[in-house]
């Protein structure tokens, strides 16, 4: 129990190494290390304060926004067994059934923008996770008829169906029963204003005032109280996963992904089971989809629900190791850090050190240079293709996971799915039994 | 207690059972033997629900279970272990024992989350601890408690599958091969615990291909060849039968 797992607890010297069996201790130094790291970045590009506040502010809200939903993948997947690569499509309905409600009534909304139903912002956030969740029943019952790799293509494919329908211009815009309201097709949707800006821009102003008065822009307040207030939600998620996780009811999911036979024939209804794991994740992903989308930016496309993203999730919780709550937060930050953003970081400072002149060469032509020599088309070349990076990264990484470490960096890591504290209870027997056995108590 | 009448079942044109009928007693340990591919295993997922017969009737406690599902079967008492231990390999021997018990309070979600229900749950989990580990106790695994089920011996598997499938509190018990593999001390010691078991009040069917043990420990046999009930009766009964069993089984019986 005291001998660490994980390649980064082993390596670590003892009185360190007992600090790093914490969950929050891994948590926080890791996020300390690549905020460390950023800071360096932002130093190296000569960043003010209001820059490297920035920077590390676009740092956790991705963080925070992949983290969240890593967390429900890992409930998914790590704890149920249950293989969804459609997490988008449940973060896409989410927001667009709070937009489509909340949007002004036609003909009170400023012109040229889609009506919707008028529904007061709260309520329609309410209503965004809850068809969220029952979008995830409906997706939820293939999978007590089908073998995992199948259930994983009907998710896939729920969540294509689902982009595709927001993307057709015939939802664009569509009058029922005298309602007018749509998706907004392949230009997508303004969805609702920012609650925390709106706030700060009323009754909070005197606060960026205060601060604007100090020379520092403004606008750092309301930025970062939105951060604070995706990290709230970050916590509660968690909170509410290890209490899951951490029960009777974690307990059988767990059975469930490691038998689920075996666990069918000791009593247990685990279609029930699964339904609810899934239901609860994609509520989740529900609300995930309304603040990072509908909130964040003020504006949604159904091309921000594609594949790609899933996998990024995915590939956080992979390097994390799956079963682990810490673990996937880890993950989240190592991805979120050094493969999401790290190809952009890399690319300013190479702008910025190497001084690449030129503009950006057409993929053949950077080779024809590299051939007589000239280097320099092709790291332009190179550095421009940031999303391309990415990927190309994410797959180095999966390939050297699967060969090295398959588990991730924590899925060794047993997270006891009790709602009390087994070890502590087994030493307290332990002790209680040795003293009955001085007391000649029934032995064998 | 349990009877199961005229099974049929085939597999693609091969029958596996062709008109199994037998009855087993309650408060008895039954033995159920035969060849391999007798229809022995076949039989258990016919009663356990994990299979449909395509004809016949399981009857249990004077409920007709036929076609029920394993969960369904399993919380009505019915509890089946099976040939090669199915512990729950990324979860410790104690998560394994308190899987099973039915109405956890713990088992609904929102149960587990909320502050002051949890407290509840925690109650319950105290419980389910305590007859957990007098369990492992009983079968001499305690010092496993919180080893993972997957870094256990072979002997060990099969101890935590019995006692897994005890915290069911079944009545009827049906045992695939539960000593295959356990060294004869332990064997003999694990009947002993069976034994005791059943002079608790429970019922085991016993599936074994140590005739020494079935025929020194079991009240009755049954007796499979090729998907049929061939002989049932006490030990000597069926040892008298002997040819019958040598021809069939080819193996000596004391």
């Amino acid at each position: 129990m005291s001998t660490a797992t994980d390649p980064i607890g082993r390596r670590l010297p003892d009185t360190l190494a007992s600090y790093w069996e914490q969950d929050l201790v891994k948590i926080f130094s890791t996020l300390a290390a690549v905020y460390t790291l950023y800071l360096l970045v932002g130093v190296l590009l000569g960043y003010d304060l209001f820059g490297q506040l920035n920077s590390l502010r676009r740092l956790t809200f991705l963080i925070v926004v992949y983290g969240i939903a890593a967390l429900v993948v890992n409930l998914h997947w790590g704890y149920s067994g249950l293989f969804n690569i459609g997490v988008v499509g449940f973060m896409a309905v989410g927001v667009y059934t709070a937009t489509i409600l909340s949007r002004p009534v036609a003909g009170q909304n400023p012109t040229g923008s889609l009506p919707g139903f008028g529904v007061p912002l709260p309520l329609a956030i309410v209503a965004g996770v809850l068809t969220a969740a029952a979008a995830g029943y409906v997706a939820a019952l293939p999978s007590l008829r089908l073998r995992n790799d199948y259930f994983a293509i009907v998710t896939l494919a729920f969540a294509e169906i689902l982009r595709i329908t927001f993307k057709s211009s015939e939802l664009q815009e569509i009058t029922v029963f005298g309602w007018t309201f749509g998706t907004g097709g392949g230009r997508g949707i303004r969805t609702f204003s920012n609650p925390v800006r709106t706030f700060f821009e009323t009754s909070g102003q005197p606060i960026v005032a205060a601060v604007e008065s100090t020379g520092l822009d403004g606008k750092i307040i309301p930025d970062w109280s939105f951060v604070f207030v995706l990290l709230t939600i970050l916590i509660g998620t968690y909170w509410l996963i290890s209490r899951l996780s951490a029960s009777p009811f974690g307990r059988v999911l767990k059975g469930i992904r490691d038998d689920e036979e075996a666990t069918q024939s000791l009593a247990k209804n685990t279609s029930s089971f699964k339904i609810r794991a899934f239901v609860i994740g994609c509520a989740i992903l529900g609300l995930l989809g309304i603040v990072w989308q509908g909130a964040s930016s003020g504006y949604v496309t159904p091309d921000r629900f594609i594949p790609e993203l899933t996998f990024f999730i995915w590939i956080a919780v992979i390097i994390g190791g799956a079963g682990s709550n810490t673990g996937t937060i880890v993950g989240t930050i190592l991805f979120v850090g050094l493969i999401l953003e790290g190809p952009g970081q890399v690319r300013r400072l190479v702008e910025e050190f190497v001084g690449l002149s030129g503009s950006v060469p057409t993929f053949p032509d950077a080779l024809g240079a590299l051939v007589s020599g000239n280097i320099d088309p092709v790291m332009l070349y190179v550095f421009d293709q940031t999303s391309a990076l990415r990927i190309i990264l994410t797959g180095l990484v999966l390939i050297w996971l699967l060969k090295r470490r398959p588990q991730g960096l924590f899925g060794d890591r047993q997270e006891v799915a009790s709602a009390i504290n087994l070890e502590d209870r087994v030493t307290k027997r332990r002790e209680r039994g040795s003293g009955a056995q001085t007391s000649g108590g029934d032995g064998n | 207690m349990l009877s199961v009448n005229q099974l049929q079942k085939s597999f693609q044109g091969v029958t596996a059972l062709d008109g199994v009928s037998f009855e087993v007693e309650a408060e008895t340990i039954t033995g159920l033997i035969g060849p391999n591919g007798a229809g022995k295993s076949t039989t258990f997922n016919v009663i356990s629900g994990a299979i449909e017969p395509d004809a016949g009737r399981v009857t249990f406690t004077g409920e007709d279970i036929t076609g029920l599902s394993p969960d369904q079967t399993s919380s009505r008492g019915l509890v089946r272990t099976f040939q090669i231990a199915r512990e729950f390999k990324n979860m410790t021997v104690l998560e394994n024992m308190m899987l099973p018990p039915k109405n956890q309070r713990g088992e609904a979600a929102w149960r587990s989350v909320l502050p002051g229900v949890r407290d509840n749950v925690q109650a319950d989990e105290e419980e389910l601890f305590e007859r957990a580990w007098e369990m492992l106790e009983f079968f001499d695994i305690d010092h496993l408690a919180l080893e993972d089920a997957g870094t256990l011996s072979g002997g060990q598997r099969k101890l935590l599958e019995l006692a897994r499938a005890l915290m069911l509190d079944p009545d009827v018990l049906l045992l695939d091969e539960p000593f295959a593999g356990v060294n004869p001390s332990l064997e003999r010691e694990l009947l002993a615990r069976l034994e005791d078991l059943r002079d608790r009040g429970r019922t085991f069917l016993l599936v074994e291909h140590d005739m020494d043990l079935i025929m020194q420990h079991c009240e009755r046999i049954i007796v499979m060849h090729q998907g049929q009930t061939l002989v049932t009766g006490s030990p000597e009964e069926v040892r008298s039968e002997e040819q019958v069993i040598e021809a069939y089984l080819g193996g000596e019986v004391t």
